[in-house]
Parts: structure tokens; sequence; C-alpha cells
């Protein structure tokens, strides 16, 4: 080995030192909590799709000489006052409640971001206009608007998505429109309109994109309140309408017996506690990795 | 504001498909019946001139028409029963800031440690709990199993409504609890690195004095807006949680109401309800504005 050896080639280090992930895929993978929230909501899905598979008893075979029947190996978590296996009445109802709660989420969504979208953009009378109506709205307590509609359309499966139509896009409209108004002044707004984009063009292809994360992450919180107003709308008649059994409805039957048979009642609401952890985790993930505040 | 209230209640009546005589009425009333029902209700008036009715009425009597069934105005049947929901409300409140305030503290003062964690899931578990069921556990637990409090109803002797109030206040508070923790830790992690905070401790004065007299004061502030914020969502949920506990108050007028198809009085309730939301907001704004100094000097 020779002691003079070639000068050694410096190799430039990589400029900058990576902290952390840099893609929202990247963040997504490594948040715990978005990949718990996952996993808990995928099993919640898959339980209420397959739910007349694993149920092991028809959810509205009555049984009436084996009713009230405490939790056994044949009916897992009992049966209610008609003989009714509970474990497939939760099962079963989850199906029913998951579905209107995401079917209820969409035209709320999807107005109340458009809304906040124009009104943030445009300014002006419109925005006035619709501030108003957001603030009229949300005076009224959320239960007792919420209540009073399904009342006026009719209860039941319609009511519900009509009341949600009404009132659940005041949310996204405030928060987007918050947004959109911050984000309206900057100068790649500007560049975009002085690009020749029409107003349409820039609130779609370029604000859109930008306050999305958010109005999702806010998407999951309202998923969550209105599976909790279904249940509560169930529990007072208004909802989902017997025979088909819902959440809601098995609490208010397991009422009556709650002195001696307190799981009627306590379990139906684990299974609504277990939804809104799920989607929780999932909106508190995403918020995370898409670093919406 | 209250003028978008007034109209959103009087359209209410209108979201009815078809006529709201025969809804009220029902598929049998005869055409007699219906007829006499329309015009008590004002329903043969054009549009404008029973949007104006009603406005007179709601501004001069504050009522939103004759009950169906009782046959008294709404304004007498709601201020008959409005009490209680206020006294459960203002429970709620106490029990709410009693469960969250020291929570909050000790999960800011131990910031990442385990207590913070735990402090830290109250919220994600608390979004999807159900007010009228945490209600049930509460019977379950307190008045079925430990028997210290009456099931439901609101008792005969002096004592007793005191005391069937603290279980449907605690479902309440607990649903409340969770957004005010979230938010009070967030406010108070703020002020326990503000400079004065520092000064204060390099002053030498003592932990406790700089906590009561001077971090709890800033936080107080950022609650009491949190809690004019969820006004609305707490009168909602007492509404709901009376219904579990058998209290004779605005819920439990609001659902017989329902079930008699009462309209006048649900359109009462409503416009209640939304107008204490509006006047408690704006009298938690001025209790801000007269505690915050730095506001009224601005």
């Amino acid at each position: 080995m020779s002691a003079v050896s070639e000068p050694p080639v410096t190799v430039p280090a990589p400029p900058a030192v990576r902290t952390g992930p840099q893609t929202f895929l990247a963040r997504a993978r490594r948040s715990p909590t978005l990949v718990v929230g996952l996993a808990m909501t995928l099993l919640l899905l898959l339980s209420a799709v397959f739910a007349p598979w694993l149920a092991p008893f028809d959810p509205s075979a009555q049984n009436l000489t084996g009713g009230l029947l405490p939790p056994s190996a044949e009916h897992l978590l009992g049966t209610d006052q008609l003989g009714r296996d509970v474990l497939s009445r939760i099962l079963f109802a989850g199906r029913t409640d998951l579905r209107i709660a995401f079917l209820a989420a969409i035209v709320p969504f999807v107005v109340g971001v458009l809304l906040g979208l124009v009104s943030g953009y445009f300014g002006g009378t419109l925005d006035y206009l619709i501030g108003r109506l957001v603030d009229t709205v949300i005076a009224f307590p959320f239960y007792v608007i919420v209540i009073s509609i399904v009342f006026a359309v009719g209860t039941g499966e319609g009511g519900i998505y009509v009341a949600f139509a009404l009132v659940g896009w005041v949310g996204y409209t405030r928060v987007v429109r918050a947004t959109t108004k911050a984000l309206r002044g900057s100068g790649w707004v500007a560049a975009a309109r002085g690009g020749g984009l029409s107003h349409g063009r820039v609130i779609l292809r370029h604000l859109l994109p930008n306050i999305l994360p958010q109005a999702v992450v806010l998407l999951m919180t309202e998923i969550i309140l209105i599976m909790v107003a279904v249940v509560t709308l169930g529990y007072l008649g208004l909802g989902v309408q017997a025979p088909t059994p819902d959440w809601g409805t098995m609490i208010h039957d397991g009422q009556a017996f709650i002195t001696t048979k307190w799981w009627l009642s306590a379990l139906p609401g684990l299974a609504v506690i277990y939804t809104g952890i799920s989607l929780s985790l999932v909106g508190d993930g995403l918020g995370d990795a898409w670093r919406v505040r | 504001m209250v003028l978008g209230v007034v109209l959103a209640v009087f359209f209410l009546l209108r979201l009815v498909p078809g006529d709201p005589a025969r809804m009220i009425l029902g598929e049998r009333a005869t055409p007699a019946s219906v007829a006499a029902l329309r015009s008590q209700l004002g329903l043969d008036q054009p549009l404008l001139a029973q949007l104006g009715d009603f406005a007179v009425s709601v501004f001069t009597r504050g009522d939103t028409g004759t009950s169906l069934v009782y046959n008294v105005s709404t304004r007498e049947l709601i201020l008959q029963r409005a009490p209680v929901t206020l006294q459960l409300v203002a429970l709620a409140v106490l029990f709410s800031v009693v469960i969250a305030v020291p929570l909050a503290v000790v999960a800011a003062r131990q910031k990442d440690k385990l207590v913070d964690h735990l402090v830290r899931i109250i919220p994600t578990v608390g979004l999807g709990m159900p007010t009228f069921w945490v209600g049930l556990l509460l019977i379950i637990l307190f008045a079925v199993t430990l028997k210290w409090f009456p099931v439901g109803g609101i008792g005969t002797t002096p004592w007793d409504p005191l005391r069937s109030l603290v279980l449907p206040a605690l479902s309440v508070s607990l649903a409340l609890t969770p957004p005010l923790v979230r938010s009070l830790r967030s406010e108070l992690l703020e002020v326990f690195s503000a400079d004065f905070v520092t000064t204060l401790r390099a002053a030498r004065i003592p932990e406790r004095r700089v906590l009561f007299e001077h971090i709890l004061r800033n936080a107080a502030l950022p609650t009491l807006t949190l809690l004019g914020v969820n006004v609305s969502y707490l009168i909602g949920g007492t509404l709901v949680v009376e219904q579990v506990f058998g209290i004779n108050g605005l819920g439990s007028l609001l659902f017989s109401a329902i079930s008699n198809r009462d309209f006048p009085v649900v359109q009462g309730v409503a416009l209640f309800c939304a107008l204490s939301v509006v006047v408690i907001s704006l009298l938690l704004d001025a209790a801000v504005y007269r505690l915050d100094p730095r506001m009224r000097r601005s």
C-alpha cells in the first residue's frame, strides 16, 4: 500500500437530511392512528356487508318462549323480549345504520363544500346571504332542528335524508369558506386568473384540491354525528321503523328491562361507540397525514 | 339572525309534503274538518299574509299560535316547561366545567406522559357516544345497582328535584366534556409556555399560585367562548336526555307535541330553543368582553 494515494473523490453529500416521510402515502403508512382506524373500519364494514352470513340467526325470527335469555353458548349475547337473537340484530342493525349514515353524509358534503367555495371566492352579497343562512341554521340546536324536520317531512329513512341535506352542509361551508377566503388573496390564484382561466376552472381545478383534505377530515366527524343522530332518532321512535333492526330502537326496547337485563340496552350502544372510535381515528389519521389542523 | 330563525320556523310547516292540515288530522278526516283546521292555522290565506300574521304573533305576543291539543297559547306551555330544562342545562354546564378543567390541567402539565395520552383519548371516544345511551348507563350504575339516585321522574319532597336532576345533567355534561377538554388542553399548553409564566417562575412565585392565579385565569376566557359555541349542542342533548329520565321539560313537550301532531307547539319549542341559543351566546360574549381587560381596551 502506498502512502501516496489519489486525492479522495469527494462525493457531494445529499443536500438535505430527510427528517420525515415526505408524501401523503408515506406519512399515512407510518401513522398508527390511521392504520388502526382503517383496520377497525374495515372490520366494521365487513361485518355489516357479511351480516347475512355472519349472523347465527335470522334477526327477525321470534321465539316467544325463549325471550329475554341471558348470554349463552347458543345465543352469544342473549335474546330480546321477543326471543330474537341480540347478536344477529346488532350485526344487521349495523348494516342499516351505517348505510344511512354514509348515504346521508353525501349531499351535505357536496353542497357544503360548493357553497363554501363560491361564498369564499366571490364574497360580496352572495357571501353575505350564505353567511346569514349559516348563522340561522347554527342557531337551532342540532337535535331540535333535525327532529322537527323529520317530524314535518315524515319519520323513517326518507325524513332522515331530507333533514341532513337541509342542515348538514353548514359545517363544511363555514370551514371551506374561511380557507377559500384566505387562499383567494394568494398570488397563484391571481396568476391563474391572469392566465385567462375562468372562475369555475380556478375554483374547481385549483382551489378545490387545496380545501378537499380539510373537508374530508370533517366528513369523518360528520358521518359519526349523523350515525349518532340516526341512532338517537331510532331511540325516540322517529328514525328507522320496526321491524328493521336499528341500534337506537334496540336500546329503546331494552330500556324496559333495564333493572334486570341491562345488557339489552348496553350492547347496541357499544356498537355505536366502536363505530365512532373507528371513524374518529381515520379522521385524525388523515388529518395528520395531510397536515390539516 | 332572529329574523332568520323566525323565517325558518315558519317554513317548517311548509316542509310537509302535501297538505299540513291533512297530515295533522290523518287520512280519514272529513273534508269539513280539514277545511276548519286550514282556516284555524291560517293556511287558507296567501303565503305572505300567513308569514305576516306569524311574525306579528311571534314579535308581539311571543307566540307561535294556539296548541291544537291543549287549546292554550304555545307561549304558556313553553314557559311552564322551560324552567326545568334550563336548570338542567345550567347544572350540566357546571358539571362539565368541574370535570373538564382538572382533566385538562393534569394533561397539559404532564404533556406526552401517560395521563396526557389517556385524556387525549376522551375526545376520540366521546364523539361517537350517544348522550341518551350514557344516561342509560348512568341509570344502570347509579340508580339500579347503587341506588343513589332515582331512576326517573322529579320526585315530591323539596330536595328531590335537585337529586333527580343529577344523573340527567351528568349525562349531558359527559357529552360536552370531550370537546371542552380538547380545546382547554391546547389552550393551557399555550399559556404554560407563555413568557409571563416563565417570568413568574423565574421570580420564584410558588407553582400553585402561578397555576391558580395566572394560568387558569388566562384559560378561563377561551373556556367561556367554547361554552358559547356548544350551547346549541347542549340544549339539544338536554331535550333528548329528558326523555330518558322522564323529566317534564321542553323535551317531553316537544316529543308529545310530535306524537300528537301539534304543529304550533313544535314550532314554538324550536323557536324558543333557537332564541335561547342566540341569547345565551350573546350573554357569554358580553361576559368575556367584561372579564377580559384586553378586549375592553381595544
